[in-house]
C-alpha cells in the first residue's frame, strides 16, 4: 500500500513539475532561451491567489482565474520589456537578463508580502479519500493536480496541432525566418507563448501551494529548477517530453525520499538526470540534431 | 604611454591585470592594517579576492572555452570543505598559520580538480544548454551531499558519516562538518595578502594558458568545434584541461573563502552563488580577464553601497542588472551607440581638419 500511495504522491508532484516544465519547454522551443524567471512567476501566481482568497474573500476558483490573468499579463510585460529587445543578442545575455528578472520578482515579492511565510489554504474544497479500510489515503489535492495536468496536456496538444495560432507557434519554433516569410507574426507568437507559459505557472503555483502550503518569496526557485530539469530530462522543446519528464521526476523524487534518504532526494534526482543525459544527450523525447559545417 | 601602446596585445593585458591587482593591494593594504577603512568593508576584502578568482576561473570555461557552466560554486564548495578539513587536521602538526593556509588551499584545489575531472567526462559529451544543466545538477548534488555529511577527527584519524554526528563513533574527537550546519570551529587564517597572492597566481595560470598553444586550441574549439577538430586539435583533451584548471582555481578560492569565517554551510555555495559569479563574468565581458576583475569588485561592493536603502537594495541591484544587459546587448542600444560614435568621430575629424587648416593657412 505504501508503494501505491508513494506512486500517487509521486505522480501528483510530478504533475506540478510537468505543468511548470511546459512553460520552460514552450518558451525554449520558440525563443531558444532559458527563462529562469519562470519559477518566480509561479511564486507570484501563488501569492495573488493567496491575497484574493484571504484579503478579498473570493472563492478559490475565482482566485485561480484572477491569478492566471495577472500572471499572463506579467509574462507578456516581462517578455516585452526585458526579452524582446534582446531577440538577436547572445543567449548568455538573455540568460543573465532572465536572472535579473528573477531577482527582481523575488525582491519585489519580499517588499510587498514580507519574508514571513504565509500559510496557503488549499483551493480544493474536498477532503481526502480513504480506500482499503483507510490503508490507502489519496488527498483531494493530488486528484485535482493530476486531472488539471491531464486537461492542460490535452488542451495544449489540441491547441498546437489544430489552431492557427498553435500551428504558427510551431512554425516559428522550427524556423523563425521562414515563418515570418509565410506571414506569421513572430512577435505575437512569442508573446502568446509567454502568456500561456505564465498562465500555466499560475495554475502550478496554486496547486503546488495547495499541496505544500508554505508560501515565501523564494517558494518558486527550487520547483522552478526541478521543473527545468524535468523539461531537459524529457527533451527540451518537446511538449510530451516535458510532461513525461515532469511525472518521472516527481516519482523519482518521492520514491528516493521514502526508500533511500529524505535529505539526499535532490541529489538522486539530479544524478538520474545526469545519467539520462549521458545515455540520451538530448533528453528522453528530444530531437537529435546533426551538426553541419 | 607610447611604449605600452607598442607592446603586443597579450603583454598589454598582462600589465593591466597584474598592475591593477598590485595597485589595489598597495592602496588597500595600508588602509586595512591601520584600520582607516571601516570593519564592514575590511571584512569584505577576502571574499572579494575569492570572488575575483572565481570569476576569472569561470571566465576560462565560459569566455575562452565557450561552455556555459551553472555549477561553478560546486567546485568552490568542494574546495572549501576539503580545505577546512585539512586545516583543522593539521592544526597541531603545523603551527604556522600561513603554511597551514597554503596546504589547505592546495588540498582544496586538488579535490576540486578531481571533481572537475569526474564531472568533465559527462560534460564533454553534451553541448550548449544541456551542458549547462549538467553543471547545474552537479552543483546541486554537491550541496545536497555536503548537507548530509558529518566529518570528525580524533586520535584514530578521520571519521565520516552520512546519518548523524553520533554515528561517527569518536572518542573525544572534534566535529568538523556537522551536516546542514556545515563546517564549524574554523580558525580564521585567511588574510587579504593571501587573497591577493591567490589572485596573482590565478592570473599567472590563466593569462599564460590563454596565450599558449593550448589556449589558442581552446579558443579555436570555442569558435568552431568542427573546424578545430578537423585540423587535428583534440577537442576532448583541451576541453577537459580547461575545465579542470577552472575547477582547481575555484577549489583554491573556496578554501581561502572558508578560512575567512568561523563557520560555513554548504548552502552558501548554491545555485545563486554560481549565478552571481556568472553575472560577474558576463558583465565584465566574456574572455576579458581585466573586465572580470573590475566587474566583480564593483558588483560585490554595489549591494554594500546600497546598504542604506536596506530593503530596496536587491531590487535596485536587479534593475541595474537588467538595464546593463539591455543597454549593452539590445539592437536599439547598439544602433544608438554606433550613431553616437559616428557623430563623435565626424566632429573630431572636423575639428582636426579645422586645426590642420589653421596650421596650414
Amino acid at each position: 500500500m505504501t508503494f501505491i500511495s508513494n506512486l500517487i504522491n509521486g505522480i501528483s508532484l510530478g504533475s506540478v513539475y510537468a505543468i511548470i516544465a511546459l512553460g520552460y519547454t514552450m518558451v525554449y522551443g520558440i525563443a531558444k532561451m532559458l527563462n529562469f524567471a519562470h519559477g518566480d512567476v509561479i511564486m507570484v501566481g501563488a501569492y495573488i491567489s493567496f491575497c484574493v482568497t484571504t484579503y478579498l474573500g473570493f472563492s478559490p476558483f475565482v482566485s485561480v482565474v484572477i491569478s492566471m490573468i495577472v500572471c499572463t499579463i506579467l509574462g507578456i510585460v516581462i517578455e516585452r520589456l526585458a526579452y524582446k529587445p534582446l531577440r538577436k543578442a547572445s543567449s548568455l545575455a538573455v540568460l543573465i537578463t532572465a536572472i535579473g528578472v528573477s531577482y527582481f520578482l523575488q525582491n519585489a515579492a519580499l517588499l510587498i508580502w514580507g519574508s514571513a511565510p504565509k500559510t496557503f489554504t488549499s483551493i480544493v474544497p474536498f477532503g481526502s479519500i480513504a480506500l482499503f479500510n483507510g490503508q490507502l489515503i489519496i488527498t483531494a489535492e493530488s486528484i485535482v493536480t493530476v486531472l488539471a495536468c491531464i486537461l492542460i496536456m490535452i488542451a495544449l496538444t489540441l491547441f498546437t496541432r489544430k489552431s492557427k495560432m498553435g500551428k504558427g507557434m510551431r512554425a516559428v519554433s522550427e524556423d523563425k525566418a521562414a515563418a515570418e516569410l509565410m506571414g506569421i507574426n513572430v512577435n505575437v507568437s512569442i508573446s502568446v507563448t509567454f502568456a500561456i507559459g505564465s498562465a500555466l505557472a499560475a495554475i502550478a503555483g496554486v496547486l503546488l501551494c495547495s499541496a505544500y502550503p508554505v508560501l515565501i518569496p523564494t517558494t518558486g526557485s527550487m520547483p522552478g529548477i526541478k521543473a527545468f530539469t524535468a523539461a531537459v530530462f524529457g527533451g527540451i522543446g518537446s511538449i510530451p517530453g516535458a510532461m513525461l519528464g515532469g511525472v518521472l521526476l516527481g516519482i523519482i523524487e518521492i520514491f528516493s525520499k521514502s526508500y533511500i534518504s529524505t535529505n539526499l532526494s535532490d541529489a538522486i534526482v539530479f544524478a538520474v538526470l545526469i545519467i539520462v543525459l549521458l545515455i540520451k544527450p538530448t533528453g528522453l523525447l528530444g530531437k537529435k540534431i546533426t551538426e553541419k559545417v | 604611454m607610447e611604449k605600452i601602446k607598442n607592446l603586443n596585445k597579450f603583454t598589454r593585458t598582462n600589465i593591466r591585470a597584474y598592475g591593477l591587482i598590485i595597485l589595489a593591494f598597495i592602496v588597500l593594504f595600508p588602509l586595512q592594517s591601520t584600520g582607516i577603512i571601516s570593519n564592514s568593508i575590511s571584512g569584505q576584502l577576502v571574499p572579494i579576492c575569492t570572488y575575483i578568482v572565481m570569476a576569472i576561473s569561470l571566465n576560462l570555461t565560459v569566455g575562452f572555452l565557450g561552455e556555459l557552466s551553472l555549477g561553478h560554486a560546486g567546485f568552490m564548495s568542494v574546495g572549501a570543505f576539503t580545505g577546512v578539513i585539512t586545516a583543522i587536521c593539521l592544526q597541531e602538526v603545523i603551527p604556522s598559520a600561513a603554511l597551514r593556509l597554503l596546504i589547505a588551499i592546495i588540498a582544496g584545489g586538488i579535490a576540486a580538480g578531481v571533481a572537475g575531472f569526474l564531472i568533465g567526462i559527462p560534460v564533454l559529451r553534451l553541448r550548449g544548454d544541456y551542458l549547462a544543466i549538467v553543471t547545474l545538477a552537479f552543483g546541486e548534488i554537491i550541496k545536497n551531499i555536503i548537507n548530509c555529511l558529518y566529518v570528525g577527527v580524533d586520535s584514530n584519524g578521520l571519521h565520516m558519516s552520512m546519518t548523524n554526528a553520533e554515528a561517527l563513533g569518536m572518542i573525544n574527537g572534534k566535529l568538523i562538518i556537522n551536516g546542514p550546519q556545515g563546517a564549524v570551529g574554523i580558525t580564521k587564517i585567511a588574510s587579504f595578502t593571501a587573497g591577493i597572492l591567490l589572485i596573482l597566481f590565478a592570473l599567472f595560470i590563466i593569462l599564460n594558458l590563454v596565450n599558449s598553444k593550448s589556449g589558442r586550441a581552446v579558443t579555436a574549439i570555442r569558435d568552431n568545434r568542427i573546424a578545430a577538430e578537423s585540423v587535428g586539435i583534440s577537442v576532448t583533451r583541451y576541453k577537459l584541461t580547461a575545465f579542470i584548471i577552472s575547477a582547481v582555481l575555484a577549489g583554491m578560492a573556496g578554501a581561502l573563502y572558508a578560512m575567512n569565517f568561523s563557520t560555513i554551510a554548504a548552502k552558501k555555495f548554491d545555485f545563486n552563488t554560481s549565478i552571481l559569479i556568472l553575472v560577474f563574468v558576463v558583465l565584465g565581458g566574456m574572455g576579458n580577464i581585466v573586465g572580470s576583475i573590475v566587474a566583480t569588485a564593483l558588483l560585490y561592493i554595489l549591494p554594500e553601497l546600497l546598504r542604506e536603502y536596506a530593503d530596496y537594495r536587491m531590487l535596485i541591484y536587479a534593475i541595474v542588472l537588467i538595464l546593463v544587459m539591455l543597454l549593452t546587448n539590445s539592437e536599439k542600444a547598439k544602433q544608438m551607440r554606433e550613431r553616437f560614435v559616428y557623430k563623435w568621430k565626424k566632429r573630431l575629424r572636423k575639428n582636426n581638419d579645422q586645426q590642420e587648416g589653421l596650421k596650414n593657412g
